[in-house]
């Protein structure tokens, strides 16, 4: 019962933290609720499509297709992410002193929602289709235990939930001032984290043959499979063992989003609303 | 912000975007062609199950600097995923079929592997001199 727990707590806590940041950084743009709640329900949908073609989805492209479909998604989810802190760096004025002001959801500013909304699908996803190939294996096996495994599945789900919420409270509770400065750096280290596993399932499926050998090695220090190697790993994609690779990936990915953020950020000299 | 600077901004974004994109297109391209390469790249192979939620063989010794192709056939009807922190892969494969993990070169040393879903009884490792 303890290994289903841990299995689906940490699956389900990896999704969480990923849909605790994002909604944290989009605080005050009206909708997003519902935008998130589409997405984890297309996500979930889409674990169970995903789990159900498994096999096939593994054995496209020579073997290679579970790599190709997961960096496919990876990146895709990256320029959602992308997009987002764009988006967000260019109206953060406006919404902090909307937010202020009215102590309301903006209302206006709904285009980044799709972006928000996809990037959560794509979380869930991922994590999703492993819990349910899981889970359809302890039904599928139909031992006298099943029952047991089902009950620490679900305890696993809600503590994943709960640490999630817990997450974003805790970045909700940052001062409006601060908030989006902080949850705009978080999101672009997620997304350059993404972008570092995408380049890792490429390596592993044979079509990175380049400076893939890790640079430096801090698994001592801390272990990426270790609690919070693993938290801080789905946060701001820390890797215990990188390529050179995919430090060209994060920091290029980074760099990109730092960039493009800085470049639409609303200009200090123009106040968007009258004080 | 106005609305037509609103629709320039979308325009730039796409334009970026889509510039992204012909990249990736690109890369993967030459990736595809490296494929073409390294598939005269002389591969080791070799084959594990996995029946009863172990695997058989369990212990594998391998030969160092050479690419290694693991064919895993999952014989059970459950899945399971092929799981290695020290070798950097996990892969799900569905219940009565097979799924292929390829391996960098190896250093000389042991590495081991398990079931993510079955940890109890599915160990094994890797041997490579």
């Amino acid at each position: 019962m303890l290994a289903a727990l841990v299995l689906v707590f940490r699956e389900v806590l990896e999704a969480g933290l990923i849909i605790g940041v994002v909604l944290a950084a989009s605080r005050g743009v009206g909708g997003r609720g519902s935008a998130v709640f589409l997405g984890i329900v297309a996500g979930i949908i889409g674990s169970a499509v995903v789990a159900f073609f498994a096999a096939g989805i593994s054995n496209a492209f020579d073997g290679r297709g579970h790599e190709i479909f997961i960096a496919a998604i990876l990146l895709f989810a990256v320029v959602m992410l992308a997009w987002h802190v764009v988006w967000m760096a260019e109206h953060a004025r406006e919404m902090t002193q909307q937010l202020r002001q009215l102590g309301s959801d903006v209302t206006a500013g709904r285009q980044s929602l799709f972006a928000l909304g996809a990037a959560v699908a794509i979380a869930v996803m991922r994590e999703g289709s492993e819990v349910v190939l899981f889970m359809t294996g302890i039904v599928m096996g139909g031992t006298e235990t099943a029952a047991q495994l089902l009950l620490g599945s679900a305890i696993g789900l809600a503590l994943g939930a709960a640490v999630s919420t817990v997450l974003y409270f805790g970045l909700a509770a940052i001062p409006l001032k601060r908030m989006f400065s902080v949850t705009g750096v978080l999101v672009t280290l997620l997304a350059a984290g993404l972008a570092a596993s995408a380049v890792a399932q490429l390596s592993n499926a044979g079509l990175i043959n380049v400076l893939d050998t890790p640079v430096w090695n801090t698994s001592w220090l801390l272990s990426e499979k270790s609690w919070p190697g693993q938290i801080l790993h789905v946060l701001i994609g820390y890797m215990d063992r990188p390529t050179g690779m995919q430090l060209i990936a994060y920091a290029i990915t980074a760099g990109t989003i730092f960039l493009l953020g800085f470049m639409r950020r609303a200009p200090a000299d123009k106040p968007v609303l009258s004080a | 912000m106005s609305s037509s600077s609103y629709s320039r901004n979308v325009a730039r974004f796409r334009s970026y975007f889509s510039a992204l994109a012909v990249a990736l297109f690109a890369l993967g391209s030459v990736w595809t062609g490296t494929l073409e390469v390294q598939a005269t790249e002389e591969e080791h192979e070799v084959e594990i199950s996995i029946k009863d939620h172990k695997f058989e063989p369990d212990a594998l010794k391998l030969p160092v600097g050479k690419p290694i192709k693991i064919t895993v056939k999952n014989l059970d009807a459950t899945p399971e995923e092929f799981e290695s922190y020290e070798l950097g892969f996990e892969k799900i494969i569905a219940g009565k079929s097979e799924a292929i993990i390829r391996l960098k070169p190896l250093k000389s040393g042991t590495y081991m592997f398990f079931g993510e879903f079955h940890q109890d009884s599915a160990l094994g490792h890797i041997v490579a001199e």
